[in-house]
């Protein structure tokens, strides 16, 4: 990486996060760090980053639940979400689509129903072919569809940072102390409340329509399901095209909030999400939304109290100590073997 | 799907010489036999015999090295087992089955045990899960539908009582009949039951007959049984099929099968005089005279 120069610019998204988050910080350098307004908005920030994590974690830990493989192109899944949603606010600014909730809804369908594909296609070239190969198999294939995902959007859409100006601009002032001002943008209110919208329809599908069910009896035991008359491959297959809606939708967020685009967020943003699904308990669906509020929050208020430079540091950390201490994550159940 | 022979106007599932082998081991040596509707069909031989790999072969699990399989259908016709993908085989030939070792899925709760083997009839309802969220009127429908149907076995089994626990946490005995339960909740028009009276006590076994005599009498499904247990299928079978070392010894009713000479040699092993060879016979003979 080290050709692109600009080391800021590094890692994308979540290195440009904490700099608007420091921005935020430093404003106010003469308040005082541990006051109330301070962490509120440092909680505001947290959870706007988390929910973004969140919706990739789903991702991870739905994969995981089915196959029981990671799925290491998934980060370059949510990469190309963001990419479908630059181009197409691009494309909508062309055509005289001004209307800023019109124009969001349009992007937002368009960048699901594409990466949906994407994912569809991912779980058809490498997954399919390898089911019932050993595991590393499909590790290594996956490991090679993003490393092919990748160079193929920096081919296509060159290797430099694409900006995007500001869609949804203003916010609410909640609260003013010495100057300091409590704000939460108009854009954090939408990342939220779509976040949550989102993972509680998903938590729907799962416990209440017959596909999470599906999905559920794939899970424990795919033989079983389908000799009750599952079509285990459909439903594979749709949990790749889920979770990469969803992770669709994160990608456009993070190019609405930080206004810049590259190749390589995917990396760095899928890592965290995998932290995030890992320190919920891989598996585990409310564990991956709960896992990513807390990479979010970890990593905000880090950059926030301590050093921004060591902020991946800590949420790797996480995932080394959870590891060590707590392989099942918060709410992961311990592992039963199969018989 | 050309099928020549008309078969018996009751043939349920015809097997023609179905062949397996793996390498060089012939597990299934061209066994064909017929299992008919409102019958309970036991296919009972020593430990591998081949028993359980007929049922691989019927539910796709094993691709048959040769011969064919046909499931007549009572309203959707015939069907070629050995050339359908796995699934599509409980979904649209209606061949359920259940395994010597449970395979329930453990996670879930009784009930969505139940619910989940109808999986199919709920997806086209729910027009793949869309019409689900939105809780339409068509699916809600279907979802009471498919509820209403797991209680009825649910009752059958005796335990709706049980609905809401988790099904793993089930004693031995019970989780064995929600798996039979599970298995009709997919409207087989084939059951097929490997050892279903494994590790049940003499009262479950009761129990057990009279479930499947019931199924039996008022679903009018056939019933393929593969059991150790000869309570089981002296009792409740209408026609045994035995096999021995992948070969069919003997086809017929229970009575007969029992006192079948080639049945008798294969559990009991050979009578010891026609078991040696002439040579080493008199060499034997012999040596007793001597003695």
């Amino acid at each position: 990486m080290g050709w692109r120069g600009g080391g800021g610019a590094c890692g994308g998204g979540p290195a440009g996060g904490g700099m608007r988050l420091r921005r935020v910080g430093s404003r106010n350098k003469r308040v005082d760090q541990r006051n109330l307004e301070y962490f509120l908005q440092q909680l505001i920030n947290g959870l706007t980053l988390g929910g973004i994590y969140g919706l990739i974690a789903i991702g991870y830990t739905m994969v995981y639940g089915i196959i029981g493989m990671i799925n290491f192109a998934h980060g370059e899944i949510y990469m190309i979400g963001a990419f479908i949603a630059l181009i197409a606010f691009l494309v909508l600014g062309l055509v005289g689509v001004t209307w800023v909730p019109l124009a969001l809804l349009i992007v937002l369908v368009v960048a699901m129903v594409l990466t949906a594909f994407y994912g569809w296609v991912l779980e058809r070239v490498a997954y399919r072919p390898l089911r019932g190969a050993p595991r590393l198999s499909a590790l290594i294939s996956a490991i090679g569809m993003s490393i092919f995902l990748q160079n193929y959007v920096q081919l296509a859409q060159g290797a430099r940072v694409k900006p995007l100006a500001p869609v949804i601009p203003g916010g609410f002032s909640l609260l003013e102390v010495d100057g300091f001002i409590v704000q939460l943008s108009y854009l954090q209110v939408i990342i939220i409340v779509l976040t949550t919208a989102l993972m509680a329809g998903f938590s729907l599908i799962i416990n209440r329509t017959s596909l999470g069910r599906a999905q559920r009896a794939c899970a424990q035991d795919m033989k079983m399901a389908s000799l009750i008359g599952i079509d285990v491959d459909r439903t594979i297959s749709t949990t790749f095209v889920i979770g990469a809606a969803l992770a669709a939708v994160a990608g456009m967020m993070v190019t609405l909030y930080y206004g810049v685009i590259d190749f390589y967020i995917g990396f760095l943003a899928g890592i965290k999400a995998f932290t995030a699904a890992v320190l919920g308990g891989i598996g585990s669906l409310p564990g991956a939304m709960l896992g990513g509020v807390l990479i979010g929050l970890i990593e905000v208020f880090w950059s926030a109290y301590f050093t921004i430079e060591y902020k991946d540091v800590a949420a790797f950390s996480i995932l080394v100590l959870v590891l060590i201490f707590r392989p099942t994550g918060l709410l992961g159940r311990p592992e039963v073997e199969k018989v | 799907m050309a099928v020549e022979p008309v078969p018996p106007a009751e043939a349920l599932l015809v097997v023609e010489h179905l062949t397996m082998r793996f390498g060089g081991l012939i597990a299934i040596d061209d066994v064909s036999f017929i299992a008919n509707r409102r019958e309970i069909t036991a296919i009972i031989g020593p430990n591998g015999a081949g028993k359980t790999t007929v049922f691989n072969c019927l539910t796709g699990f094993y691709k048959p090295s040769v011969g064919r399989l046909t499931l007549h259908h009572p309203r959707r016709g015939p069907f070629l087992l050995e050339r359908m993908e796995g699934f599509r085989i409980p979904q649209q030939a209606g061949v359920a089955r259940t395994f010597q070792n449970i395979r329930l899925f453990s996670g879930m709760s009784v009930l969505e045990n139940l619910i989940v083997a109808q999986h199919n009839a709920l997806m086209r309802a729910s027009a793949f899960s869309l019409a689900g969220l939105l809780a339409l009127g068509r699916y809600r429908r279907a979802e009471r539908a498919a509820v209403e149907r797991a209680r009825h076995w649910l009752d059958q089994i005796g335990l709706i009582d049980r609905a809401d626990w988790i099904a793993g946490s089930l004693p031995y005995g019970d989780q064995r009949r929600l798996e039979i339960a599970r298995a009709m909740c997919i409207e087989p028009v084939l059951l097929c039951l490997d050892e279903p009276a494994a590790g049940l006590n003499p009262r479950e076994t009761a129990d057990l007959n009279r479930l499947l005599l019931d199924i039996r009498a008022s679903e009018g499904i056939g019933i393929l049984l593969i059991e150790h247990d000869m309570s089981v299928v002296m009792g409740i079978s209408d026609h045994v099929v035995v096999l021995d070392y992948g070969r069919k010894i003997a086809d017929a009713a229970p009575q007969e099968v029992r006192n079948d000479p080639h049945v008798i040699r294969a559990y009991l092993g050979e009578d010891e005089d026609e078991a040696l060879p002439p040579e080493v016979l008199q060499d034997l003979g012999d040596t007793v005279k001597g003695r």
